[in-house]
């Protein structure tokens, strides 16, 4: 016998509810993490990508030896947390001699790996190093602009699929009405060279100038790093596909046999197919058509029948 | 400067400017960093220009301006939902086209002369509170007509069980089961795509054990066999051999043998199991090339070759019978 397992508690069943896939996605959630050797960099720079999506992110802080996302056995524990947290993206901060300051930018496809970027971070200039005026600090969840500069984005596939990555991990909510007065931040990407990028966070000003748009200045605020790309994993082409599928239901379908005239208004098209006459059944009215009875009724015959049904009722009353 | 032209993504807020060159590499990093960001403030205040320019609506925080959709594509992080099949109760609500009216909470008792729930504590009609049930005449005497209530109530419970475990099935099959339920024995972590370990059977267990019998250093044969346990499949013996001393001469069983392969050969079918031409060319090409590298060896082969191709051409004939034509000292040709 199969068991159905179901939750008793009502806020349990709400909470699992919220994990399952839903046709419009929210927010992807962060795991930031980190390995057993980390350096003064990483810590702070881990600290900061915290910061900045405080609202969907998780920080983990003890040391996870077992975590090695580019080898093959060393994904399961990465996996299990991000079934646990419902983390979609995460971002694993080690560092070795071999790899020094090394971050890895990851996604996760239905809890299981689907690609991975691996970065050295060089020159890195964190939150506190930068003084500017304190009015102007971005306010925590604003949506924020993003500015890719340099051709390497498109021509270097690491380049690339780091410009997807970042994309995805600062990006927050999809919304659709934005507030033109809460525009506070950017990330400004500038590609060095093939595998290079300065990164860099910035605060915007909106400056009144002589027209409705303001005049935008940026001033430097957040962490300041150049990104070298190590390894990178690209997905796989089927699970690409599968990921990138739009729900069928969210395909706009067009409106067939539809014109709008700018005269008469919406005039709409109907096709009548064509009247089979002769292939359509009549409706099966049998008590007319029954030979014996018209037959009956034309010889006078009809009261016999009659008869029948008077013998008949005659039992039942007899039963009763 | 050249007019360089931004791509951009309002949905996302992006530009993304693929011109920009960074002429001189020997430039210290304060440079390039400052004029990243002039060339960032470029791109913001395009992306700015673009967005000043869409229909705003005042708002008291600001004005508010709907978004377009993003045109950057960025993967799902869960695969779609599945929508679930219809359950059984539904089917047959839309083919008789009930509609769902939604019930009051509370209903009014007769008995009571008050607002009781419809359901749950303190309902109407509820079964412990009915004091007596009439007989009726079809009633038998030694009946409890309480009990039966109960029994009926009972069944009606597991009966909507049993209808509901299905509905989860059927919804399961498609994979479109809800996300706080579970079905099975043991619990998976309840995600998209992984499935249910697939159950093996006992006819697969038997099997499997056989071959695993099979690779002790005897074979299996004198291993002891659990109770209800099967011999294994396939019999150690590929190839019957008859046995060495038999009879005098062409022992009884090596005709039965011969006699089973000539009627396969000599048959109606013979088609089906033997291409006779193909045969008859392939010998023929044998010999004629160990006529050219033999001797006189070769031409008695040939002759012999000769006569039984024609001989074969009628499917009746038994030219092997012939075993005087054969030489004594003809072995095994391949």
């Amino acid at each position: 016998m199969m068991r159905i397992k179901t939750r008793r508690n009502a806020r349990v069943k709400r909470e699992l509810q919220k994990l399952a896939p839903k046709l419009v996605e929210t927010a992807k959630k962060t795991l930031i993490l980190h390995g057993t050797k980390t350096s003064h960099v990483l810590n702070s720079l881990l600290t900061e990508i915290y910061h900045l999506k405080k609202e969907n992110s998780v920080k983990y802080s003890r040391k996870n030896d077992k975590v090695r996302p580019f080898e093959s056995g060393g994904e399961a524990s990465l996996e299990f947390f991000s079934l646990k947290t419902d983390c979609s993206l995460f971002v694993y901060g080690s560092h070795s001699k071999k790899r020094p300051n090394n971050l890895v930018l990851g996604r996760t496809y239905d809890h299981h790996i689907y690609d991975l970027v691996e970065l050295g971070i060089e020159n890195f200039k964190s939150m506190q190093s930068f003084s500017y005026d304190k009015k102007f600090a971005p306010q925590m969840g604003s949506k924020p602009f993003f500015a890719f500069i340099g051709e390497a984005f498109e021509t270097v596939d690491e380049l690339k699929h780091l410009k997807e990555i970042l994309l995805d991990l600062f990006r927050g909510e999809v919304i659709t009405n934005l507030n033109l007065a809460g525009l506070d931040r950017v990330y400004v990407c500038t590609a060095l060279s093939a595998n290079k990028i300065l990164f860099s966070h910035c605060a915007m000003r909106l400056k009144k100038s002589g027209t409705s748009v303001p005049k935008m200045e940026l001033i430097e605020v957040g962490p300041s790093m150049d990104m070298v790309v190590r390894r990178h994993r690209n997905p796989d082409d089927s699970l690409r596909r599968e990921a990138m599928k739009t729900p069928h239901e969210l395909i706009k379908k067009k409106e067939k046999n539809v014109v709008k005239d700018a005269v008469q208004g919406k005039l709409g098209k109907i096709y009548m197919p064509d009247q089979q006459v002769g292939v359509v059944p009549l409706a099966n009215k049998a008590k007319g058509v029954k030979r014996e009875r018209r037959e009956a009724k034309m010889k006078g015959e009809g009261h016999k029948l009659s008869l029948k049904k008077q013998k008949q009722d005659i039992i039942n009353n007899a039963d009763e | 400067m050249a007019e360089s032209e931004y791509e951009i993504d309002l949905g996302n807020l992006l530009a993304f400017d693929r011109h920009h060159q960074f002429l001189s590499p020997s430039s210290s990093r304060e440079e390039v960093a400052k004029k990243a960001i002039e060339q960032g403030t470029k791109l913001v205040q395009t992306i700015a220009d673009a967005l000043f320019a869409l229909p705003s609506r005042e708002d008291r925080d600001g004005p508010i301006v709907e978004l377009p959709a993003p045109t950057t594509k960025l993967p799902r992080e869960k695969p779609i939902p599945r929508p679930t099949p219809p359950t059984t109760w539904e089917k047959f609500a839309q083919k008789k086209g009930i509609q769902h009216k939604n019930k009051e909470k509370l209903v009014f008792d007769d008995v009571t002369e008050s607002w009781k729930r419809r359901y749950g504590y303190d309902r109407v009609n509820d079964d412990n509170d009915l004091p007596i049930i009439e007989a009726k005449a079809t009633d038998e005497v030694g009946k409890d007509p309480f009990a039966e209530r109960r029994k009926e109530k009972k069944g009606k419970v597991d009966k909507q069980e049993k209808n509901r475990l299905h509905n989860l099935k059927q919804a399961n099959k498609v994979g479109a089961l809800p996300s706080h339920i579970q079905l099975a024995a043991t619990s998976l972590p309840i995600t998209g795509t992984q499935s249910m370990p697939k159950k093996i059977s006992k006819d697969e267990l038997q099997h499997v054990a056989g071959m695993a019998s099979t690779a002790t250093a005897s074979g299996g044969k004198f291993d002891k066999k659990l109770p209800g346990e099967k011999a294994p499949k396939h019999e150690k013996k590929y190839r019957k051999f008859l046995p060495a001393v038999e009879g005098s001469g062409m022992g009884a069983l090596e005709k039965q043998q011969n006699e089973n392969v000539l009627n396969k050969l000599m048959s109606k079918h013979s088609h089906e199991i033997l291409n006779v031409q193909k045969a008859v060319d392939m010998y023929n090409v044998k010999s004629d090339k160990k006529r050219k590298g033999g001797g006189g060896g070769g031409q008695q082969k040939k002759q012999w070759g000769q006569s039984s191709s024609s001989s074969k051409l009628k499917p009746n004939a038994k030219p092997f019978k012939k075993t005087s034509h054969k030489s004594p000292y003809k072995g095994k040709s391949k």
